[in-house]
């Protein structure tokens, strides 16, 4: 299994145990995590499962392919240039036994 | 102590006395859902009651006619919620029932497990259903169609037992599933009647696009062809070679008297929107359950959207019925508002359609609406199989179609929803910058 967190806002932390392969939205959406939607199907068609990355786990993630990359540049949230990922987009456990990220304060 | 009745919500809101306190949604599709999400985050505290007819919980569909079908797997499907939500927002989410018929003067709607509910506002959220086959050996088993769970598992089980699958129909779903099913190694014929794919919602210099990539997939994509009937294995009856409706399908004949072989047959010839329970309760109904600019119907406590609904598109500047996820999340989030009053610009609905469709490796991205006989402007290399068609309506931008080139894609989306326009000459200079150009546009320059 790999390790997955998501810190709110408040304070708050959801870790979820999932199987390898499963995508960030898929795992947030799977166990009703806030503030990530997951709108599109995990098509990189929206920007709702928008992530900042945990500087600490940049380095395990796969390139921003083209699809991400104008979407990132669509987020209701600020985009940060090094942390800003779509859920979508980043599998749990591929190079990433675990991984944490922030959920933005708002996805549409 | 006497129980006390829920008094009138006044009490609540003295502002607006018709506050609704019971919201009934019929249908827990992606437009049902969405509702649910943005009634509570437009603040309504009141009773939600959402009722699918399905007995799974509620999930996502566009998925099933793509990574659905292409994992080796077992696939999930993807929720569209997960189950605490309903518990943390209080919403009583009922599974596995239909409602039979609305009484609009009692404002209560009767249920198949023939209990009833009273509603303060009613919303229809019924979706669509399959057209359905009707040529002879439409009754064969191994004819599958494909909108539900239960049918994308039903067809994904069978993948790895057959070696030729035909496919009805030339639309996003067949040829979403075609695609997959080349992947798979599988012999794929596609019977379409229309001179090219995808036709009513494709310009046909990308719909004729389409029919070559689909070609060069290894799909056997036959046009001006339909399907005249399916021919049966023989079993379950005494074979006289005619078509029956026993037994399993074998073959294809098209309309030109073709024959295919197929393990297997998908059909995807579109849908009929639900508007069987508006239809019965005297709601105005033309291809789809007709709704205003705030999506509501003819009686004012009876909304309706999504896949069922024909409202007044500003966009497309006609009367329109979509189906799409944009469509039925948009279009429950403005539905919430309008229920609520909480509008904070006008109630009339003007967010941008956009559409997509992922066969293959060929990523399709649709802003806007394009008519056949819109001018179309090529912007990139066809060949090369990343570019854009401009369609343009008396001058004035209208869509763009995009294969792989998602930052055409998004541009447009943010220039049509502006109302701004652009020269065709622009359109296809691949020098001019129209993703700059769009930036500007929408930041209002």
């Amino acid at each position: 299994m790999a390790k997955v967190s998501f810190h709110h806002n408040d304070g708050n932390v959801d870790v979820l145990d999932v199987d390898p392969g499963t995508s960030l939205m898929r795992a947030a959406v799977t166990n009703g995590v806030a503030g990530i939607v997951g709108e599109c199907g995990g098509q990189a068609m929206c920007a709702t499962c928008h992530v900042y990355v945990r500087p600490e786990y940049l380095d395990g993630l796969p390139e921003i392919s083209e699809d991400e990359e104008e979407m990132l540049e669509c987020t209701a949230d600020p985009r940060d240039e090094d942390r800003s990922r779509l859920g979508c987009q980043i599998k749990a456990g591929e190079g990433l036994d675990e991984i944490e990220v922030d959920v933005p304060a708002s996805q549409i | 102590m006497t129980a006390v009745p829920s008094t009138s919500s006044n009490a609540q809101n003295p502002e607006h006395p018709q506050n609704p306190q019971n919201i009934v949604i019929v249908g827990n599709g992606q437009a049902g859902i969405q509702l649910v999400d943005s009634l509570r985050k437009e603040g309504y505290t009141g009773a939600i009651t959402v009722i699918g007819e399905e007995t799974h919980f509620p999930y996502q569909r566009p998925p099933l006619s793509k990574d659905f079908m292409a994992a080796d797997k077992e696939p999930k499907p993807l929720p569209l919620r997960a189950e605490k939500f309903f518990t943390d927002n209080d919403v009583d989410s009922r599974l596995g029932v239909r409602v039979t018929s609305i009484d609009r003067a009692g404002h209560t709607v009767s249920l198949s497990d023939g209990s009833s509910i009273g509603y303060t506002t009613l919303v229809l959220a019924t979706g669509a259903a399959n057209r359905e086959l009707n040529v002879p050996g439409s009754g064969l088993e191994g004819i599958y169609g494909l909108r539900t769970l239960a049918d994308a598992e039903a067809v994904h089980a069978r993948l790895d037992t057959v070696r030729s699958v035909v496919v009805i129909g030339a639309g996003f779903i067949g040829l979403e599933f075609a695609a997959a099913a080349r992947k798979r190694g599988l012999d794929v014929t596609v019977l379409e009647y229309a001179d090219r794919p995808m036709a009513r919602a494709l310009s046909p210099v990308m719909g004729n696009w389409f029919a070559q990539a689909h070609r060069n997939l290894g799909v056997n994509l036959r046009l001006g062809e339909g399907i005249a009937s399916f021919i049966g294995d023989g079993s379950g009856q005494g074979n006289d070679g005619q078509a029956s409706e026993r037994g399993h399908v074998a073959a294809a004949v098209s309309t030109t008297g073709e024959t295919y072989p197929a393990d297997m047959v998908l059909v995807g010839i579109g849908v009929i929107p639900r508007t069987e329970l508006a239809e019965q309760a005297g709601l105005s109904v033309s291809n789809g359950i007709t709704v205003d600019s705030a999506m509501r119907t003819d009686d004012e406590d009876i909304y309706a959207l999504g896949d069922c609904a024909n409202y007044p598109s500003h966009h497309a500047e006609a009367r329109t019925r979509l189906e799409s996820v944009q469509n039925a999340t948009d279009q429950a989030r403005h539905t919430a508002k309008s229920i609520l009053d909480t509008h904070d610009g006008g109630r009339d609905y003007t967010e941008l359609p956009w559409f997509w469709s992922t066969q293959g490796d060929l990523r399709l991205q649709i802003a806007g609406i394009a008519h056949p006989d819109d001018e179309t402007v090529l912007r990139g290399n066809p060949d090369g199989g990343k570019f854009s068609v401009f369609c343009f309506r008396s001058g004035r931008l209208v869509a763009v179609e995009s294969v792989n080139q998602p930052a055409d894609h998004m541009a447009a989306r943010r220039l049509l929803a502006q109302e701004r326009t652009l020269t065709p000459e622009q359109a296809a200079d691949l020098d001019f910058d129209f993703k700059a150009y769009s930036k500007a546009a929408a930041a209002g320059v």
